[in-house]
């Protein structure tokens, strides 16, 4: 604050933006948690269906995409470290794999939820509704956090577009990471709310 | 006062610079504004826009009354006023009394508070704004399309609000993204006061409104996306029947009420701890005194907004929870009320022995008290187990409700308003039609709200279309009592507007203000101060009384 101009004023405070990406990650925990409250809840009242209907669910695929989005975050980790030792193509190299990675992840999703859909288990589908309440509910809440999860792995998905951009044309560079750092940060939290929506959707009977 | 402290640029005049309002411009017109990243215009633009929406809340619950002034059928059919009392709400709650202080007070003199030149992130502050307007826009756009508003009532209670045909998507859509506007408020506030405090400003030199928007910012970043996710609950399951809280479909509605007010309680804390923060700034100025307690009420804040996240099961003791679940809540509840006390005690302590001015912001101050405090005393009544059941959705909710955050938030707005007027604008109002204002609010107010215990008391319950004739004498008072606040509205508007155009021009610190904004000149340089300030007295520091009046004259 030192050098305080006269009209125009440019403000940069690193440390104040990555505690303002740290409070809004707050939130979004804040947000799967009323949802991991509501499944806890769930889970408690209809125990026996949600092993059932659990079972359903392809493990395998699930397994892929968690894999696949662990090692996105490895390759976002080591982006940033590459453009803070100023190897800016590298730094590029690390983000498209984690944006492909990214894209895969989705790709998978579609296969598995198109697969669901045509076994008639979407809701409001006549064969949903003639299963057991628990079941219903489980497969409601796979639906909604599933989905809530996938649509933060597009927003996810376009800030890394724009950061590969910003890369691209220098305007994210080696002295001038937070940016990056802190879309980082996001990708990290998609990361880390998909390992726990694995175990309780796919591993636990 | 001495002149590192607290005097800049040289009292009252602008020295080289020009004010906020006439710095130089990147776009011409309106675009100047809504595309401006400077937290004082940001503050006004929330200005405009809160009180155009709260314009029509008024209006709305100005039909209600006119409805409700004799039995049966007078102006409207009761589908209609079903829809109305739902928009007052919406409009009311999260268009003017959510954002009214944080967003309108907050943006514009937090910065200028703790000696800094703009928020922490200037163009996310202004992303706020935008998604306040356009939350605002998507909740009245069902105003205009086939089925009408939600009649479901602000809460949006399942079962009903997934099975009406009205529209009550875009009344959710609009508050899911009025929450978000207020998650990035209060994100952007709390790191602006860890970050941006001038050098010298601990956090026991900080004016307690920072103090209040500090601990409003937790709560709106750790309570609403709570909210978030339950009106995206509610718009998943009209689109889809997902069945989360249809019980045909395994769900539990009970559950929607528990997610709701795990929100909506916290938000009323929200609402009210903001004002709390102006009356403490006003109370010390007009009584000429250092607030008594200061670190207690820093505190106290902090403490409501911990134990009012804890209370939201009050608001359910009759839809059938546990026993221990309801002792519990009830006995939280009545703990809320501690640190609420806290604070009116420490008011009504600086006041003891001041040198009172019984200025236009003071009289709304002092309304305040006397209004938060008959709502704490009904609250403290509805925590109780018992009397709770007897009152439960009476009018003595309404009541209740309207004296907090009408008597209590409402006129924290308007004594915000007075207060800093001439510091925003560098005019001053007329005085005299202000008192004459305030005197039709405070009446009018305590005729429209106070009848609403009584025959709530009496069994008269609330959102009802037609009443028993028995009721009719209370309802009657109340809606001549509509009248008399709104002609107050109209004339306290007016001569604000007024003052816009022909006030005389305001010192900089026409009230003898202690606290940094009244240090600079009114209206305030783009970057607010000239040099950042080096803060070495407390907030609230009177022992240089005279010095400060004498200056306060230039």
């Amino acid at each position: 604050m030192a050098e305080a101009s006269v009209n125009t004023h440019l403000h940069r405070d690193d440390v104040g933006a990555k505690i303002g990406m740290w409070l809004f990650l707050f939130t979004e925990l804040i947000l799967f948690g009323g949802m991991f409250l509501v499944y806890a809840v769930y889970r408690f009242t209809y125990r026996d269906f949600f092993a059932l209907a659990s079972k359903e669910l392809d493990v395998f695929i699930g397994l892929i995409n968690t894999l696949v989005l662990l090692t996105s975050s490895l390759t976002m980790a080591m982006s940033i470290t590459a453009l803070r030792k100023d190897n800016k193509k590298l730094s590029l190299l690390f983000l498209g794999s984690t944006i492909f990675f990214a894209f895969l992840f989705l790709v998978n999703k579609y296969f598995e939820w198109s697969a669901k859909f045509q076994h008639g288990l979407f809701p409001g589908s006549n064969e949903l509704l003639s299963l057991p309440k628990g079941e219903i509910i489980y497969f409601g809440l796979y639906y909604v956090m599933t989905g809530l999860h996938a649509i933060h792995v597009i927003i996810g998905l376009v800030i890394l577009l724009f950061m590969f951009v910003y890369i691209m044309k220098g305007k994210v560079n080696k002295d001038y990471y937070i940016m990056l750092e802190n879309s980082g940060l996001y990708w990290h939290l998609v990361d880390i709310i998909w390992i726990f929506l694995f175990p309780l959707f796919y591993l636990i009977h | 006062m001495s002149a590192t402290t607290l005097s800049y640029g040289g009292n009252g005049s602008n020295g080289n610079h020009l004010d906020y309002l006439h710095s130089p411009k990147k776009y011409k017109g309106i675009f100047n504004w809504i595309f401006s990243t400077d937290h004082k215009k940001i503050g006004i633009l929330y200005l405009i826009s809160m009180l155009t929406f709260f314009a029509v809340g008024v209006t709305l619950g100005f039909l209600m009354r006119l409805e409700l002034i004799a039995p049966g059928k007078t102006i409207m059919d009761p589908q209609t006023y079903n829809q109305i009392f739902t928009l007052h709400g919406v409009i009311m709650i999260f268009l003017f009394i959510i954002p009214g202080l944080p967003a309108v007070f907050g943006n514009f003199f937090l910065p200028i508070m703790i000696g800094a030149k703009d928020v922490a992130f200037p163009r996310l502050n202004l992303f706020s704004w935008w998604l306040f307007v356009t939350g605002g826009l998507v909740a009245l756009i069902s105003l205009f399309l086939p089925g009408g508003p939600a009649d479901t009532g602000w809460t949006f209670y399942i079962p009903y609000s997934v099975r009406t045909s009205t529209n009550v998507i875009p009344a959710l859509i609009g508050a899911f993204i009025l929450g978000f506007s207020s998650i990035l408020t209060g994100l952007n506030f709390i790191t602006t006061i860890h970050r941006l405090r001038a050098p010298g400003m601990s956090w026991f030199k900080m004016p307690l409104f920072a103090w209040s928007l500090y601990a409003t910012g937790w709560v709106q970043i750790l309570a609403t996306p709570i909210v978030g996710i339950t009106l995206l609950l509610v718009a998943i399951e009209r689109w889809f029947g997902v069945g989360i809280f249809d019980p045909a479909l395994g769900g539990d509605p009970i559950l929607y009420q528990h997610l709701f007010w795990i929100y909506s309680h916290p938000a009323v804390y929200i609402m009210i701890l903001p004002a709390m923060g102006v009356i403490s700034e006003i109370i010390p100025v007009f009584s000429r005194r250092t607030i008594f307690g200061y670190k207690f009420i820093a505190f106290s804040s902090m403490a409501i907004a911990l134990f009012g996240s804890l209370v939201w099961a009050h608001h359910m003791f009759t839809v059938g929870m546990s026993g221990t679940a309801m002792w519990l809540f009830s006995l939280l509840t009545f703990l809320v009320a501690i640190p609420s006390a806290i604070k009116v005690f420490n008011w009504v302590a600086t006041l003891y022995k001041g040198s009172i001015e019984l200025e236009p912001p003071m009289l709304f101050a002092l309304s305040f008290i006397f209004n938060f405090t008959i709502g704490g005393f009904t609250g403290l009544m509805q925590g109780a187990l018992a009397l709770n059941i007897h009152i439960h959705d009476t009018y003595f909710i309404v009541g209740h409700f309207h004296y907090v955050m009408f008597g209590g938030t409402g006129f924290g707005i308007f004594a915000a308003l007075h207060h800093w007027f001439p510091k925003m604008f560098g005019k001053m109002y007329n005085k005299k039609v202000a008192k004459i204002s305030w005197l039709f609010l405070f009446i009018g107010f305590q005729l429209l709200y106070f009848p609403m215990f009584v025959m709530g008391y009496l069994g008269m319950p609330r959102r009802y279309y037609d009443y028993l004739p028995d009721f009719h004498i209370y309802h009657f008072i109340s809606t001549i009592g509509s009248w008399i606040l709104i002609t107050g509205l109209i004339i306290m508007f007016t001569n604000l507007i007024l003052a816009l155009k022909k006030g005389e021009k305001a010192a900089a610190n026409p009230w003898g203000g202690v606290t940094l904004e009244w240090t600079i000149p009114s209206p305030p340089i783009h970057e607010n101060f000239e040099k950042i300030p080096v803060v070495e007295k407390e907030p609230y520091d009177y022992s240089h009384y005279e010095q400060v009046i004498e200056e306060a004259k230039n």
